[in-house]
Parts: C-alpha cells; structure tokens; sequence
C-alpha cells in the first residue's frame, strides 16, 4: 500500500479540515494578539518608561510583593508596568523572556538573575537595542547590566543569618543550609560570606552540608525532611530563601523536631507568621522587598530618562524613598536587613 | 490419569500457591524494596524507627501509588496516559481554590468534587482514544500539554499557600490512626478496591483481554471501547484523588505541582511488573513499585550516594525490569513450546 | 449465442482513471496543509502583531527551535518505522553536561564537543541495542533510557551549571549570515536536512524505513535488514540530539543537567503535526521541517503579542491533538463514503 489510494473528494476534505483548522487557529491568535496589542509598547528609546520586571521565577511570594512595589513606583510616574518570567527558576527560561522583551523594544528591564553569567549575552543585546537593564535582587557580571539594586550589604545579611542562628543553637553544633537553585548569585554570594564567617568567629559550628531546594516548595519540603533524616544530631537549619525557609517551617511544624531544630534565614512575615506565633521559628531576617522593587523602578525610570548613566556618584530620586547615590560597580544599597520576631511580627503585611 | 488432582492433599495446593507467590514477579519487587530499606535503616536506624521516619516512609509515596495504580489500569488495556501528572496538578489547584473560593466547604466534598474533576478529565482522553481510535500516546501528550496549560493560565502568577486551607485539611496530610498515616490509608483501600475488582470481576479481567489481543477481543464480542474509556476514567479519577492528596500534603500549591508524576507513575507500573505491551501486571505490582521508586529516593542520601543519582537509579531499575520481563517471558514461551512438543 | 450483448461490458477502471494529476498530488497532500497553514499564520501575525515582522524576530525563532528542528530530522525516520523515541532530551542534557564537566576541567572545547557526540552515540547505541537484540518495545525502554542519561546528567552536574564557556563559540552558535538575520547554525541544518532528505527518499536505506513502518514481516521477507536498519536510527537519533545539546549549551552559555527537559514531547508533537503517521509508514521531511516552524512561529508571534507562554502550550496540544484526531476522523468518514458508494456500485445487475 505504497500509493494512498484515497477519493479525491477525502483528501480534498482532509485538507480543507486541516487549513480550516489551522485558520481558526490563527484567528484566535489575531485575536489573543489584537487584545494583547494594547499592551504592547513603541520602540526603545528616551522617554519610553515601559518596564518590565523579570524576576526569579513565578509563584513565589518574595518576589510577587517587590514586583508589586514596583508597580507602585511604575504607576508613580505614569509608566507602563508588565512582569514575565519562567515557572522554574532556570537560567535558560529567562533568557527567552529577555529576548522576546529585546523584541517588543521597551524601555527598561528589571531582573534577578538565576545565573551571574548565563543571561549576559541576551542583556547585553537588549542593551545594544537601546534597553536599559537593571538588576535587583541576584545580580550578574558588572558587564550586563547598567545598575544593579542590592538591598542590604551582602556581608551584613550573611552575618545577621549566622549571628541569629548562633543565638538559637547556643553556638555549638551541627547546622545545614537549604538554599535556593545551584547558581543563584545572591544566595551563592550568602553561602560563601556565611561560611567563612562561621569559620572566623563560631568555631564549634559545623556546616554539614547545604541543599538546594530550587525555590520550588515540595523540593525545598522534601529536602528539609531528608536533611533531618540524615543528620540525626542536626540543631539548626538556615535558609537563605524565602520560598525555603517557609517549607522548611511547615516540615517542622508537623514532625518531631519542632522546638528541637532551630530554623532561620530570610523570609517574609506573612509565611511566617503562623510558624513564629506557634514557636516553631524563633526569628528571621528579611528587608522591604516592596522598597526594593521600587527603588529598581525609580533606578530604570532615571536611567530612561537619561538622568543618570549608571556611573559611580550619579544621584537620582526615589519617590518616597528619597534620593540614592550610586556606589561602587554600579550598585545601589537600600538599606540594612531587619530581624523580625514574635514581639514586632504583627506590624508587617508582606 | 482421571481425577488425580482433585484428591490432592491440602499441604500439597499450598505448597504450590505459596511457589506461585514466591515466584511471581511482585514478589521480586517486594524483596527489592525490604532490601533497600533494610540497608539504609542499618545506616540510620531513624529511618525506618523514628516516629517522622516511618511515617514519611509510608506516607510521600501514597500519592504516587494512586496515580501508578491508576496508570497500571491503562497500561494493562495497552494503552497510556502521559497527562496524570497536569490532571494531577490541575485537581489540587482546584481544591485550593474550592478552599479559598467556598470557605465552609465540607472536605468530602472536595474530596468527591477532586475524584469527579479528575474523572471528567480522564473522560476526555478515554473518548478520544476509544472513539478516534488514536493512540493513547498522542492524545495524552497533548492533553498533558493543555491540561497544564490550563493550569498555569488559571494560576497566574499565584499560588495556594498552605494558610488558605483549613487546618484540618491539612491535618490530614500528617494524621496517623495507629501510626498508619490516614493518607496512605486511604491509598491502601483504593489499591485493594482495585485490585480485587481487576481480578475478581469480569469487567477487570476483560481489561487484561483487551490488552493482550485487542483484536481478539473485539472479535469475541468485548465491549472494547467502553472498557479502555471506563479504565481512563478511572485513572483520571485516581489522579484527581491524588492531587487532592497531594494539596493535603503539601498545603502549598503551584502550577507545577505534579509535573513530571507521568513517567514516575509509568515507571513505577514497569517496575512493579506491568508489561508495557498490556494484557499482564497487577496493580499491587505498581504499588510496590511506587513506593520502591519514592523509598530509593529517601534512602540514597542515607546510603551515602548524593540524591542527584536517584533519577539514574530509576532509569536502571525500568531497563532491568523489562529485560527482565522479557527474559521472563521467552523462557516461558520455551518451556510451554518444549511441553507442547513433548506431549 | 443469437444475441450479442448489446449492453457494453464496462471495461475495469484503469490507473489513469485513480491517478491525480501532478498538481493535485503536490498540493493537496497533509503536509502542503500544514505549509499552507504555515505561511497563513505568517501572514497574519505579520500584519497584526507589532515587531513580528523584523529580522530579528526570525533570528530569535529560528535559534529557539534549532534543537528541534535538528531533532525532528532523524526522529521522523524512527517514527515512520513505527518506534518512538523519548530519550532525546535527556541526550540533550547529558551531552550538555558531558560538554561543560569536560571543558570546565580543561579540555578543550572541540574535544569536548566531540566526546558529547560519542556519547550520544552511545546513548542511541544503547537504545537500539535493547530493542533491535533484545527485542523490547521501544516505548518502554525509551521511558527507561530517558529516566537513565537524565539522571546520570543531572547526577555529575547535581543542579549547578557550568557557565563559562569561550566567547568565540558561544558568538558562532548565536551568529547570523552576513546581515540577514538568519542564524548561521541553520547552514548545519541545512545541510542534515538535504542529507537526511536525500537518506530518506533517494536511497534504499529509506525505502527500506518505510517498508519496515508498514509491515516489519513483509520488509524483511523483502530482503530489508529490518535489525540494522533500527539500530543504525537509534544511533543517528543519539548523534544528532548530541548535536543539538552542544549547540543549545553553547547558546543558552549554561551547561545543566536539566537543560532542554521535556523538549522530547515537543518534537514527538511537530513530527506528528508534520504529517508523519504514529502507526507507522507514512510521513515525509517537508512536513516535518514545516511543523516545528509552524509550531515555532505561532509560538513566537503568541510570545511577542505577549499572550503566556501556558496558552502557547494549550494551543501546541490542541494543534497536535487536532491534527491526529482529524486524520482518523477524516477516514472513517472516508471509509463510510466508499462503503455508500461500493454498495450502490456493486448492486447486482438486473437479471438478462
């Protein structure tokens, strides 16, 4: 049956099926398009305050309240706010959405970078055609992007994490970390200052080993549960990430080891209340990330506008915030990290 | 050589129903997984001992025991469903949001809104196969996609956080009657129901027809297509059970959740002795499966060997299950030709 | 015999009277639809969506469905002979990791890049090995083998990735053709495709694919070496998803064990969109290389109508389920027609 000896009139129905099927598709695209149309912006370019954050990864409610703060700011100074990123927290998702934003042409370009060197390229693309890109969060190499949004010393957040985990274990014993993906800049950066600081000044610590939980909830859960199983004496748990750090609660919250292993790090009151209330957690640090992306978005406004170019002294308003000075590598500093507890955890709603 | 058998002495069928147990193929699964659990409790006794231990041991693998059981129903019927994990994803979004949206709902009825959820979107799958009569490989590839598509869509950005469920919702990802976490419990009865119900009734035995010779059975008067679209409704059912369970669990829900729970469930059925090629395998075989996949994962960093081998491990096991079948399987084509030939 | 038979005999319908002509036979085949619908979604999202029609935007497009477009090639032919395989995206990855591990200890990269190659060689080896000798169904132990080269990728590289990587190589994946916007790495694909094209429709070897897509008995009873031909598409497939990991690494810059997951299911559905029969048997390359762009471009054109990227995937379903079920909708319907039609042909003659 090497020829298909089909009627005509099949095949014809075949084929008037297929395109009619393909030309339905394509309406319902024109129509997705032509409502998406509205949104889409004009070429790059001076005056274009189109912005779009591009953080981490989707779902994770760090970054949902700094996208928000920089709606505010966004919406402040009559700018155009969208925000895009991959599911998965992976260097190579976000290096689509960059490309598709280089497309598109707007005018700035907010992200926390999965990886300090694997999305250099498409920035620095989107930088030849006339966006400015600005990094919060998780930086990358100082050669892709204009400015970078740091919110707190990064030796200041590696220490306030060691000293409050210290504190909680009576400075002795075996302590493990749960961070967020392999790559992530920040948390890498965190790692290191945090080990070196441990080896410095707590001396009868021992880091037994650090596990990533990809900043996805039932990794970060399941990894907290093998990490108790395998380190029978294990007194303290630190996560740097906030998706951890709430896994990580929610673990103890219902095993034997709640009250047993202390848990810190960075995360947001709002996930944590429950576990600090009912002591599961004892204390944790965190910053604003609202300001945060504020500040990123008054940063990518100036540098639209032309107010700055990025360099070291360069000084721009931030609304509310004031004004900021830009530092050293082009980094800007929002402020010092901030230890919440069971006495000031009910004054935050982020 | 008239009636020789029927005056066989007691001890004698039961010697020959316990040769039939030890040989078969779950059996072999089952000594693989008190193996691995023997080894890893011998490097920590907290795995298996400790209150946490024993019930995480038997309670993460319980969801990916509905979800194999379910996917051995399919398979048995020589077909597959490669959308459980989007359906799986898609119903415990769907509780959270039933949680959120409904405050007050009784958690039967979610349970029941899950089961019907699920059931409806393995409908979809079974109509199309059984009626378009196209393969079950390509329809559930893209059902996998639009079903998770749909997921994601409907998420947004957001996620169910375990603090918008009620509390004893959640509970009942922890409780233990009897140390026996209720989660697994509940797995344990649907695995019994359907095992009892795949051997005991004609329905579940027609099931094995078809996936044997679908041809056959069509020509001996099998309602072919009404049973492949009721075994696809149940496997669509037992993965919305699952996603429920699976919010239980967790409490936080994302539009991942459940990705990837496909080719673990196929895994765990070809592991537990499914053939892929349909018409043999029991669901017990599956569940044993299952929970040797999930007790691998937990036992290799205790073992010493990095957890990012699991995967590896569980590429081996599949390999060396099929060989196995089929090795299995040719032998036992040669002994009932040599018998054939000698008779 | 006083009477001859006034009534004329009809004469038995001829070839000429089934042939189509030329035209016909070009055009109105499954895989001209799906160029037609190629070209239609082309033309509309030219003119309704802003920023599609750019260089750039083909640049884009074409460097993010290389790997399938080069993956789709010998996957056709594994297809059109009746197996499947799902292990090509964890080749993808262990070839990337293979391509990061060795570089990063020091080999250099064009070493390194020819053992990703041997490896998925091997890896393809491995596959037809278990199938062609062992005689396994290749659903099943494709689903073992993905699970395998993923997890050995994922499991020498844990979840961190390799990121350095020299800058001439990483310019040359992401270069274009002088100033047209076209990515040079399509030259390579070129050039499989006019091999693979001319494998699959001027050799025996491809007559031999099709034969065994039909009936695997027949093939061999014909003189088809039904074995060796499987195994040596297993490995090509093994090769070429290699290929196509060191291109995405040297892309993308980021060598990971999770590199390219779930990129089989995408080129399972742009080879059935392409017209190629899951049963086995049929199917050709233009239709192939016009699904994946077809699936590319709509894709691209969602992306930048900044529709999200879930609708794009519900669509991409839909498009592949659509496209199986009409075909199976299409001949029943066919079948009913010409069962109509046989029985008003074939009623008996009025009695002489």
């Amino acid at each position: 049956m090497l020829f298909h000896t089909t009627t005509r009139k099949s095949r014809l129905a075949r084929v008037g099926s297929v395109t009619a099927l393909a030309l339905s598709v394509a309406l319902v695209a024109t129509g997705c398009a032509g409502g998406g149309d509205d949104g889409g912006s004009g070429g790059g370019g001076d005056g274009d305050l189109s912005i779009t954050f591009v953080p981490k990864n989707l779902g994770n409610a760090y970054f949902d309240t700094s996208d928000k703060g920089g709606e505010e700011a966004i919406t402040e100074f009559d700018g155009t706010y969208d925000e895009q990123a991959p599911a998965e927290g992976t260097p190579d998702g976000q290096v689509s959405f960059i490309n598709t934003l280089t497309q598109q042409g707007v005018g700035g370009l907010v992200v926390s970078a999965n990886d300090p060197t694997a999305i250099c390229d498409a920035l620095n693309e989107a930088r030849d055609a006339g966006v400015k890109v600005v990094t919060f969060d998780s930086d990358t190499d100082p050669e892709c992007r204009d400015i970078f949004i740091n919110q707190a010393d990064a030796e200041g957040i590696a220490k306030v994490q060691v000293d409050l985990i210290a504190e909680q274990i009576g400075d002795a014993g075996q302590i493990a970390i749960l961070s967020a993906s392999a790559n992530a800049t920040n948390q890498n950066l965190w790692i290191d200052l945090m080990t070196e600081e441990l080896e410095a000044n707590h001396p009868d610590i021992e880091l037994v080993e650090t596990v990533y939980g990809d900043d996805d909830d039932q990794t970060s859960f399941d990894k907290t549960a093998a990490l108790l199983q395998t380190y029978p004496n294990l007194k303290g748990i630190v996560s740097p990430t906030t998706v951890g750090i709430a896994a990580a609660a929610r673990y103890l919250q219902t095993s034997d080891f709640k009250g047993k292993v202390a848990l810190t790090g960075l995360g947001t009151p709002n996930q944590m209340r429950d576990y600090v209330e009912d002591g599961t957690v004892t204390a944790f640090a965190l910053w604003n990330p609202a300001d945060l992306g504020y500040l990123a978005a008054y940063a990518a406004k100036a540098l639209i506008e032309g107010d700055i170019t990025g360099e070291d002294g360069d000084e721009f308003e931030a609304g509310k915030l004031g004004s900021y000075t830009v530092g050293a590598d082009q980094t800007v500093l929002l402020g010092d990290p901030f230890t919440f507890n069971a006495d000031n955890i009910g004054d935050f709603d982020f | 050589m008239t009636n020789a058998t029927a005056s066989a002495p007691v001890s004698h069928r039961i010697l020959q129903a316990l040769g039939g147990v030890a040989k078969a193929r779950e059996t072999g699964i089952l000594v693989a997984l008190v193996l691995v659990v023997i080894a890893a409790t011998a490097k920590n006794p907290n795995f298996l001992f400790s209150t946490d231990g024993f019930r995480d041991l038997l309670l993460t693998p319980s969801i990916l025991l509905l979800v194999a059981v379910g996917q051995a129903i399919v398979i048995i019927t020589r077909n597959v469903d490669l959308s459980v994990g989007s359906t799986l994803g898609l119903t415990a979004y769907l509780t959270g949001r039933l949680f959120i949206d409904i405050p007050g709902i009784p958690i039967v009825l979610v349970f029941l809104i899950g089961l019907l959820f699920g059931g409806f979107l393995g409908l979809i799958n079974g109509a199309l196969i059984a009626f378009a009569k196209v393969p079950a490989l390509v329809i559930t590839l893209g059902t996998l996609y639009i079903y998770r598509g749909i997921n994601v869509w409907w998420t947004g950005s957001d996620r169910i956080n375990a603090s918008d469920m009620p509390k004893d919702f959640l509970a009942l990802g922890t409780k233990t009657l009897l140390y026996i976490p209720v989660l697994t419990i509940i797995a344990v009865v649907v695995l019994i129901a359907a095992g009892w119900y795949l051997r005991n009734q004609r329905a579940g035995r027609e099931l094995y027809a078809i996936g044997s010779d679908p041809a056959a059975a069509h020509l001996y008067g099998l309602k072919v297509t009404q049973r492949v679209l009721v075994a696809f409704v149940v496997c669509g059912a037992l993965a919305g059970l699952a996603g429920v369970l699976y919010s239980a669990r967790y409490g936080t829900v994302n539009s991942q959740a459940g990705s990837g729970f496909e080719l673990e469930a196929v895994g765990a059925a070809v592991i537990g002795g499914v053939a892929i090629f349909g018409g043999s395998g029991t669901v017990w075989g599956a569940a044993i499966g299952a929970y040797l996949l999930f007790t691998i994962n937990r036992a290799l960093p205790i073992l010493g060997v990095p957890d990012f081998w699991q995967r590896a491990v569980v590429g081996v096991l599949i390999i060396g299950a099929i060989v196995l079948d089929r090795l299995l399987a040719l032998r036992q084509t040669r002994k009932l030709t040599e018998a054939r030939d000698n008779d | 015999m006083t009477e001859t038979t006034t009534a004329t005999v009809k004469i038995a319908r001829s070839y000429r009277d089934y042939s189509a002509p030329l035209w016909r036979r070009v055009l109105l085949t499954r895989e001209s639809a799906v160029i037609a619908a190629l070209l239609i979604v082309i033309l509309v999202a030219s003119l309704s969506v802003d920023h599609f029609a750019s260089p750039i935007t083909m640049t884009y497009l074409l460097l993010d469905i290389t790997p399938i477009l080069l993956i789709a090639l010998p996957m056709t032919f594994v297809i059109i002979t009746g197996e499947i395989d799902l292990s090509v995206a964890s080749t993808v990855g262990l070839s990337s990791v293979v391509l990061g591990t060795l570089h990063q200890g020091g080999m250099p990269i064009e070493l390194a890049a020819v053992a990703a190659l041997v490896v998925g060689a091997l890896g393809g080896a491995i596959n037809g090995f278990l199938i062609t000798v062992v005689g396994l169904p290749s659903l099943a132990v494709t689903i073992g083998t993905l699970a395998l080269y993923r997890g050995l990728a994922v499991g020498l590289l844990g979840t961190t990735a390799v990121t350095d990587f020299t800058e001439f190589w990483k310019d040359l994946a992401k270069s274009k053709i002088g100033d047209t916007g076209v990515p040079s790495v399509m030259i390579l694909f070129l050039v499989l495709a006019v091999l693979f094209a001319v494998l699959l429709h001027f050799t025996r070897f491809g007559r031999g694919v099709y034969a065994i897509g039909l009936s695997p008995e027949a093939a061999l009873f014909s003189g088809v070496r039904v074995q060796r031909t499987k195994f040596i598409l297993f490995v090509l497939t093994g090769t070429v998803s290699a290929l196509a990991g060191i291109y995405y690494t040297l892309r993308f810059g980021s060598a990971r064990g999770d590199n390219a997951t779930g990129l089989e299911l995408s080129v399972i559905a742009a080879v059935l969109l392409g017209g190629v029969s899951i049963f086995g048997g049929r199917g050709s390359l233009h239709g192939v290389i016009a699904g994946v762009l077809l699936i590319g471009t709509l894709g691209s054109a969602l992306r930048l109508a900044s529709v999200t990227s879930d609708v794009i995937n519900i669509i991409t379903g839909l498009l592949l389920v659509a496209s199986v079920v009409s075909t199976s909708v299409l001949a029943w319907l066919g079948k009913r027609r010409a069962r109509q039609g046989n029985t008003a042909r074939n009623a008996p003659a009025a009695p002489q």
